[in-house]
Parts: structure tokens; sequence; C-alpha cells
């Protein structure tokens, strides 16, 4: 299948997500469908590190946090003080102007964005030094420590939690609305990813994934690259999260900003369970475990998590390749890794550049 | 490689969320059924407490139903309760309210379980303009938004300890001290309704001029209090006040007596839920407890006659004395029964309108909102546990027995 | 800071912060003494570990509910436990054994999230505690109180983990676990079942978790979620002690249990949790430094 081929059929599938939210039957669903988008966006972001670089993080729900949290303050701080917001939040005396509030997300998006980034490359230069076991522990600790410290913190809300502004009704209703938010930014998502694994980044990452030693003793800066992957990995989650805080209305330090037992470990099953290291891999994985959820979460009703806890062992144990993994192996033909088209393309870059 | 995958992906996702999401759709009224909507916690933290709500809602729409149902427009209505599982968490509560809204059409919505849900749930039913009367979210922070379409039947959390402080203030008054001179002691969860009950008591004893000299917030996964009671022990307060749901009130109650502390007032809510008596016997003894209903009121109603009935009831129910968690969530359908039959419509502008004008007596105690939407025509009480009784010793209007201060001391006992 | 005026002040409340932290520390200690075994032989970070000492701790409190003493629960708790290990790696952890670390990272994570939930429907998810019913022992003019259980506690730790050793030492599956642990290829040329050595070393963990278990729900309270704090803290002990090296793990468990009680009381309850993790953060990135600078000298 040439690339021309592709480029059509993508089109044709993001066309038909633009048109999700005109579907009347699916009206009701559509907080649940933007959801999928946000879990494609923790697969694609976890995967970067976790696929791609061999560097398997239990904590970039960080970031997650991180943005969400900018970006609630940020929007609370233009246009309210603490004390008066913690009065009025949620009611209509605090409700913004369509330009207010798109300024004050955009804001605290990008911000937090910034942020997410900042603290990557400083944490980055430490903590991804540590290797195997060490880092996967260390970045656990480092998403629920944050939970406990913003928990702590009276200026965000402490373990009260913060109320974000509701969206104005000139936006329409808040499904639609977020629905396209996170379609645009999974999208975006996907697209500068997959321009950087073409290139030397994802080279060099996959570098470091299969001997980091060797990449190293080649000249290769590791430690520049792991901090950048990491960097790229946390603008697009605190993007992703500054929006969440925003769809859910409601910040809870532990359960919806810093959820390291649901959302940070989901989206490590959802990379592997869609086969990590690949492109598709995450988006597919994503989707399956979404739809499998909502699945579980309708019919064993109350014994849902009991499931996904099996899920996960069952996933990891019999199935670590994942779906695409699986496919690869099934039908190399039509699956594999095309070596000599990317890979040649990307040599050629490499070349170029240096 | 995945192109050919890619366009049955998002069709195939769609149609499988929606095949089997969908159950049967419901109108807000389906033949001869009203039907009512909630999100509650059936898993996660908050479960047991979820499993009182619904127990709480399922009993009212049992008794309802078994004496003739609702009458609208001279037909009678059977009552029907849709629930979701909300997990606990504001995340999946958000995805379901408008679920119920659009997809089961609910008119007429009860509350989720805890605060912060009902925080992520309001702003919502509040923009479809559906009335939700709640039994389970108590922060005051609910109630000054100015939301028209939120009803709460129970007394808000800023109340729950304030009579502690009262109290405290009299004693010190009876004493011929002076209530500025008493020193308190608050270790409360780091939780939305916990805090809330912080800022109560703060602001109370501010009121009173009373100096507060411990202020520890509890980790959600704490399981030891040790240190806060050290710091207890260090600065001798005349007055604890510790909550945190079951959990705060179990460790507390538990690790008070394990260490020998000492105070002479000691405050806490959840007392009831956590079991505190069956647990640790007499080493509960002399704790005061806050509640929002006790079985031993004497409220009455149609439908489950007095308070001592409706709790035999539900005990023959589902065996187990009701927690007023429970209390609360039956009083909340029973509300909507009442405001369905006074505004004689499913109209929901003209039930938010008789809900605001609610003005009853239940077995749970008066309900009459205010225009904020919260209860305000029912006291909370404040028990102390005497020989393993719940005994009422606050406001004086329902004391049954005379509070015992200073609580004796351990080596005394 | 007001909080450290009370200790400089009265600085008999320090004696209690320790003493409160090394008798915790102690049982962290056993925790984490299970999981440097585990890690030594097996090369496996068990995240489950916090949730096999919650279950010890479930089971005690079914037989406290039955009427039995909760003390009987020690050893039933670890018999049971022992159990459910076997049978854990019979199912899963062979499988995952040999292969990346990050598999059986995630396989215990998965297993971790399964015991929590099953916890939860079979035992509810409020908190729930046994009474030992031993009382409390005053010291220093009764301003030093203590849980004489904690006392118990830490006698048993100290028994468990002796035992323990003693075990590895002289008995020939002890020998036949540290053979493994040293080259598991040789072990197995040298005739060693080392798949009945990893399933006895998994299950020798869970039971020494579950005895862990037991003195939790007599000192404390238990609930189902909140055992991944006690993996964490079982992995910071074994980091900074080390492998294979009893008495530093002790060491590190009592030293980890004290800082937490100062550190609560110093910068308020809110961040004891909080302070662990982020410890653990800190003491990770130390040791990566000291590694470092080591590599340069060898350089």
């Amino acid at each position: 299948m040439n690339s021309s081929t592709r480029m059509v059929l993508s089109a044709a599938l993001f066309i038909a997500a633009l048109f999700v939210p005109q579907v009347p039957a699916l009206q009701p669903y559509l907080t649940q469908i933007a959801f999928l988008w946000v879990m494609i966006l923790f697969a694609l972001t976890w995967d970067v590190l976790g696929g791609q670089m061999g560097y398997n993080s239990f904590g970039n729900i960080l970031y997650f946090g991180l943005g969400m949290y900018a970006t609630a303050v940020i929007q609370r701080d233009l246009y309210f003080t603490v004390e008066e917001y913690a009065n009025v939040a949620g009611g209509e005396q605090a409700a913004l102007t369509t330009a207010e509030y798109l300024f004050g997300l955009g804001l605290g998006m990008g911000t937090g964005a910034l942020l997410a980034v900042i603290v990557a490359a400083l944490l980055g230069s430490g903590i991804l030094g540590l290797r195997g076991h060490y880092f996967a522990i260390c970045t656990l600790g480092l998403g629920i420590a944050a939970g406990e410290l913003a928990s702590g913190w009276d200026y965000i809300g402490a373990g009260s939690g913060l109320v974000t502004p509701l969206l104005p009704d000139a936006l329409g209703e808040r499904g639609p609305f977020f629905y396209y938010v996170f379609l645009i930014l999974a999208v975006i998502a996907f697209l500068v990813l997959r321009r950087l694994y073409a290139g030397q980044f994802g080279l060099a990452i996959n570098a470091i994934r299969d001997d980091e030693d060797k990449a190293e003793a080649l000249g290769l800066h590791t430690t520049r690259y792991k901090t950048v992957a990491w960097c790229v990995s946390a603008f697009f989650l605190a993007l992703t999260g500054g929006a969440f805080g925003n769809l859910v209305i409601f910040i809870d330090p532990t359960d919806v900003a810093f959820a390291g037992p649901t959302f940070g470990v989901w989206m490590v099953l959802m990379a592997i369970l869609g086969g990590k290291g690949t492109l598709w891999g995450p988006v597919i994985g994503a989707t399956v475990f979404h739809v499998t959820q909502e699945l579980f979460w309708t019919y064993l009703f109350g014994w849902q998590r009991v499931a996904l806890g099996l899920l996960i062992v069952v996933v990891v144990v019999f199935f670590p390749l994942g779906i695409v993994g699986w496919m690869r192996e099934r039908w190399p033909k039509r699956f594999g890794e095309v070596v000599d088209a990317e890979a040649r393309k990307a040599q050629i870059s490499l070349e170029g550049e240096s | 490689m995945f192109a050919r995958l890619k366009p049955c992906l998002v069709p195939v996702t769609v149609a499988v969320l929606a095949t089997s999401l969908s159950g049967a759709a419901h109108a807000k009224v389906d033949g001869d059924t009203i039907v009512l909507g909630a999100a509650l916690s059936f898993t996660g933290k908050y479960k047991t407490n979820g499993k009182h709500t619904k127990n709480g809602y399922d009993l009212a729409v049992k008794r309802v139903n078994e004496m003739g149902g609702v009458k609208v427009g001279g037909k009678s209505y059977k009552l029907k309760v849709v629930y979701y599982d909300d997990e606990s968490t504001p995340a999946r509560g958000a995805q379901l309210v408008e679920r119920l809204i659009k997809q089961d059409g609910v008119k007429f919505m009860l509350g989720p379980y805890s605060s912060g849900l009902t925080k992520a749930m309001a702003p919502v039913t509040e923009k479809y303009k559906i009335p939700m009367v709640e039994g389970n979210g108590a922060s005051r922070s609910l109630f000054n938004k100015g939301y028209k379409y939120l009803f709460a039947v129970l007394s808000t959390s800023e109340q729950y300890l304030a009579e502690a402080v009262n109290l405290a203030a009299e004693q010190a008054k009876a004493a011929g001290t002076s209530p500025s001179a008493i020193k308190v002691a608050l270790a409360v969860e780091n939780d939305p309704f916990s805090q809330d009950i912080r800022a109560g008591v703060l602001d109370d004893a501010k009121r009173h001029g009373m100096n507060v000299v411990i202020d520890d917030k509890l980790p959600k996964e704490l399981n030891d209090m040790t240190v806060t009671l050290t710091k207890i022990k260090a600065l001798k307060p005349d007055l604890l006040i510790v909550s945190g749901h079951s959990k705060g009130a179990a460790t507390a109650v538990r690790q008070m007596s394990e260490q020998k502390v000492d105070v002479p007032m000691f405050a806490i809510t959840h007392c009831e839920a956590a079991d505190v008596v069956g647990k640790y016997g007499g080493a509960a003894d002399y704790t005061l407890c806050a509640t929002q209903w006790a079985e031993t009121m004497t409220y009455k109603d149609g439908y489950f006659g007095a308070a001592p009935e409706y709790a035999k009831l539900f005990e023959q129910t589902y065996g187990y004395v009701p927690p007023y968690q429970a209390a609360e969530s039956t009083a909340s359908v029973l509300v909507w029964v009442d405001a369905l039959q006074r505004a004689n419509s499913f109209d929901t502008d003209k039930l938010r309108d008789a809900l605001s004008a609610t003005e009853m007596e239940t077995f749970y105690g008066n309900i009459k909102f205010d225009e904020t939407g919260k209860n305000i025509a029912k006291p909370m009480v404040l028990r102390q546990i005497q020989g393993g009784q719940y005994k009422v010793v606050a406001p004086t209007k329902w004391a049954s027995d005379k509070l015992i201060h200073p609580r004796p001391k351990w080596s005394e006992r | 800071m007001g909080n450290l005026e009370i200790l400089v002040e009265a600085p008999i409340f320090s004696v209690q912060l320790l003493l409160d932290g090394l008798l915790v520390g102690a049982i962290f200690a056993l925790a984490a003494y299970g999981m440097a075994l585990l890690w030594g032989v097996m090369n496996i970070i068990n995240i489950a570990q916090g949730d096999f000492v919650i279950l010890g701790g479930y089971v005690t409190l079914t037989l406290y509910n039955a009427g039995i003493p909760a003390l009987a629960g020690v050893p039933v708790a670890a018999i049971v436990l022992f159990g459910v290990g076997w049978v854990i790696y019979r199912v899963v952890i062979f499988r995952v054994v040999d292969r990346d670390l990050f598999i059986s990272i995630l396989a215990t994570f998965g297993i971790s999230i399964l015991l929590q939930q099953l916890m939860d429907q079979i035992f509810g998810a409020d908190i729930q505690s046994a009474e030992s019913g031993l009382g409390t022992l005053f010291l220093f003019d009764n301003q030093v109180t203590l849980g004489k259980v904690k006392l118990v506690a830490f006698g048993t730790v100290l028994v468990v983990g002796a035992a323990l050793a003693i075990f590895l030492k002289k008995s020939r599956m002890g020998q036949a676990i540290r053979a493994t642990s040293q080259n598991a290829r040789a072990a197995r040329i040298m005739g060693i079942n080392t798949d009945r050595v990893y399933a006895m070393t998994f299950a020798l963990n869970a039971a020494v978790c579950g005895a862990a278990g037991a003195l939790v729900v007599m000192t404390w309270v238990i609930q189902p979620f909140i055992g991944l704090a006690y993996t964490i803290r079982s992995f910071m002990i074994v980091v900074v002690a080390g492998l294979g090296n009893i008495a530093g793990v002790v060491a590190a468990g009592l030293g980890l249990g004290a800082a937490e009680q100062f550190a609560a009381f110093l910068l308020g309850a809110e961040f004891q949790i909080g302070f662990v993790f982020a410890l653990l953060v800190v003491i990770l990135l130390l040791r990566n430094a000291v590694l470092k600078r080591k590599r340069q000298v060898l350089k």
C-alpha cells in the first residue's frame, strides 16, 4: 500500500471522527467518547518513553496533573481572587464570557504545558539517569508524591479540590466541545510523534532502548535525547490535563489529577495491549481498552475493577507483544516494519543534518 | 502498515460503544412509572456509604409504591430509580450526568454520595435545569453558588460539630472560666467534606475567641494518628475534634485509648457508620458524636411513621441498623414524592418551585429549604456515648441525658 | 516552626516519636526483608508486596471476628499467605521470572490491583482492626505511652527474621535458595530444581508479608487500598540497605519509621505519606549520583 492511499484513508478516518458528535444516537455518550481521545493521548505519550525508548514510567501522570492544576489556577487567578473564587466557583456568579473563558483556558493550557516541559527537563536530567527497576519505581513514587503534596497545598485547594470555571453557554455543551478539543490534541500528538519517530530522533531513542551503553559509546548524547523525549511526552500530557480538568469540573488531587492507580497504570496497559514501540499500537490499545472498560462497567456491575486487574495480568503475562506486535509476527509481510523505506529516509535525513 | 485497519476503526468503536452502552431508552415518565436517576458509588472508597444510600433510596421507593405510589394529575404512578456506578471518582461522575439526563431521560435526579461527587454533578444538572434532591453532599460550598435546582435534606457540614464548640464554651462558662481560654485541636481528613467541617469549627472557635493549637490534615490513606496524638499530649488541648469519615472515627477512638491520651472533650463524626461502640466497647465511652438523625427522635410521617419504626423496617429489610446516611437518602425520595404531588405536574420548572416551597415533616426531621436549597428546619444533634449507648446531649431541645464533662481520665476508668 | 519548639522544650516527646517510629519501622523491615529475598533470588520486584501485607491483616481479622485471639493470626496469616503465594507463583509468576524486568513489575501491579479489588469485594472498603487486648505501657512518668502490642510486634519481627535467616543458612531448601540467588544456571546444573526454589521463595515472601500484616491489623487499622505505601517503603528500605543484608534491612527499616514520625510531626500529618514517596525519589537520585561518582573514579 503506498503512502498516498494511506493518506486518503487517514483523512477519511479523521473526517469520520469529526462527524461523530453530529450522530444523534451518540450524543448522550459524547463525554464518554471524548474520554477515548484522552485515553489515546495517554497511551501515545506513554509510549514515547515506554515503548520507543525502553524507559517504563509509572509517573507520567505527574504532567497530566500539573497541566490540570496550572490551567485551573490560571483560569481562576485571571479573573478572581482565591477567596472570592472559593465562594463562587461552580455557580453563576463565576460565569465567564466566551472570550474570557477561551483566553483563560488557552493561556492556562499553554502555561501548564510550558511548566510541564520545564519540570520534565529538570527532573529528567536526574531521574532518567536511573535504569530498569529503579526508574520504574522512582517514577511511581514521583506520581504519588505529587498527588500527596497537592493534597496538602491550600493555594490550589488542598484536599478540598478545585472547581474549574464552567463552559459558557455560547460554546454549546461540554460533550461536543471537549470531544473536539481532545480529538484535535490527539491528532496533533499523533502527527508530531509520527514525524519525530521517522527522523533522527526516533532512531536515537530506539538506539537507547536497544542498548543504551553502546549508543552512548557511539557518541550519542543519550541524556539529551532522553530528556527531550520526556519533555515531548510531558507537553502533550499537560495540555490534555488542562482540558480534562475543565471537562470533569471538579479536580480532586488524587482521584482526578494525580490519579496514579487508575490513569497512571492504564496508560501503561493500553500501550502494551496495543503493542508498545509502534505508532498505531497505543491508538489501537487505547481504543480496545476503553471499549472493554466500558463493557466491564456496564455488564459486570460492581466487579468491573476486579475484571480490570485480571485483564492487566492476562495481557502482561500472555500477550506482552500487544495487538500490533502480534500481527507483525503473524503477518510480517503485511504489518511488519518497512525497514527499507522509513529507515532509509531517516538515515538520509540524519546524514543530511550532520 | 495499518492503513487497512484505519477506516473501520472509529465506526466500529462507535458502534460497539453505542450498542454496549444503550439500555432501553427510558423517558422521564414511562407509562405509569416515574423514573428517578442517581449516580452512586457501588465500587471504590465510598462503596459502603454508597450502599447505605442505595438502600435508603430503595426502601423509600418500595414503601411509596406499596402505599399506592405517587398521584399526579389524578393518576397513580409507581417510582423507579436508574442507577449508575460512579466508582467513587469525579472523573466517572462527570460522564454520567449527561447520560442520565440525555439517554435515560431522567428529569428527577437524586444525589450521589459525598460532597466531591455532588460538586462535580451539580453544575451540570443546573445547566440542564434538572432538579436534584440530595442527602449526602453536605459541603457548604455547594450552597453559596446560587444553584436553583439543588436541594439538600441534610444539615450542611459546618453545622456538624459547631454544637461541640458551643458545648465547650458553655462548660467553660459554667466552670467560671472564659471560653477564650479554651484550646482547640483539630485533626481532619484531607477531603472536601471534612475540610468543610474544619472551616465551620474554625469559624465557631474564632467567634468564641478560642485558641486553635493543632490543625492537622490527615492524609486519605493514613492508618496511624500517633503523631497527632503525641502533639495532643504535648499541647493539652481542651477540645479535640476529629473528622475523617468512618476511617477517622475508628482510628481516633482506637489510638486515643491505646496511647491513653486524655482530653476533656472529644468530638467526632461517623461514630455509627464506623460502629465504634461495637468495635471498641468501653474505649469509645464519653465520645461526642455528631449525627444528622437519631432513631430515638420523635418526628414522623405517613409513610414510615416515626423514626424508630423506620429503623425497625430498615433493619428487617437489610439486616442492619440504618446509619443516618440511609435515613437522609430515604428522606430525599420522600421530598420528591411530596413535590410531585403538590406540583401535580412533571414540568421541571413547576417541580423546582414546588421543591423550594417544601415544608414537611418526615421521620427524618422537618424539611424546609432556604433560598440556597439547604434544609434549615432540622438541627444536627450531638450524642455522647455513655455506657455503650448513644445519648443525645445537645442541643438542649432534644437532649435526653446530661453531658458528662470532662471525660474521665484513662487512669480513672 | 511551632512544632519544632515543642520538641526542643519538651524533649520527652522526641522519645515518644522515636520509640513509635522504631517500632513501626520494625514492621516495615519485615516486609522489606521478604522483598529483598525475592529480588535477590528471582530478580523480581513485587508491587503486590503491600497487598500481601494487607491480606495477611484480613486473614487475622477473620480469625479475630470468629473469636480467636488476634495474636494467633501471626502464624495463621503466614501459613495462609504461604499458600496464596504458592498459587500465585504457579499461576502467574513462573511465566514472568526469566522475562523482561518490566513485565514482572507490571504483572505484579496487576496482581496488586486484583487483590485490592477482591479484598474490597470480600471484606468491604471500610477500615477495620483487631484488638490484641494487651494494654498500654507507661514510661517516663506517663509521658510516653506505648501500646504493648507494638512491643510484641517488634519481638515477633525479630523472631521471624531470625528464623528466616537460620532457615536460609541451615536447611537444605535454604541452601538451595541461596545457591539459586548466586547463580541460577549453575544451581540447575548442580541438580537444584530452581522452579521449586522459586516457588518456595515466592511463597516464603508472601508468608513473611502475611505475618507483617497480622501485626499491622493489631497495631493500626487496615483497609483494602493502603497496600502500595507498604510496597514503596519496602522498596526504599531494600534500595538503601542493599540485597542480602539483614542487618542493613533492619537498620534502614527502623530509620525510615523514625524519619516518618518526625517528618509528620514537624511538617504536619498531611505530608506523612507524601514524605515517604518524595524521600524515595531523593534516595534513588542520591544513590545514582554516588554510583556515578564511583564509576568516574574507576575510569
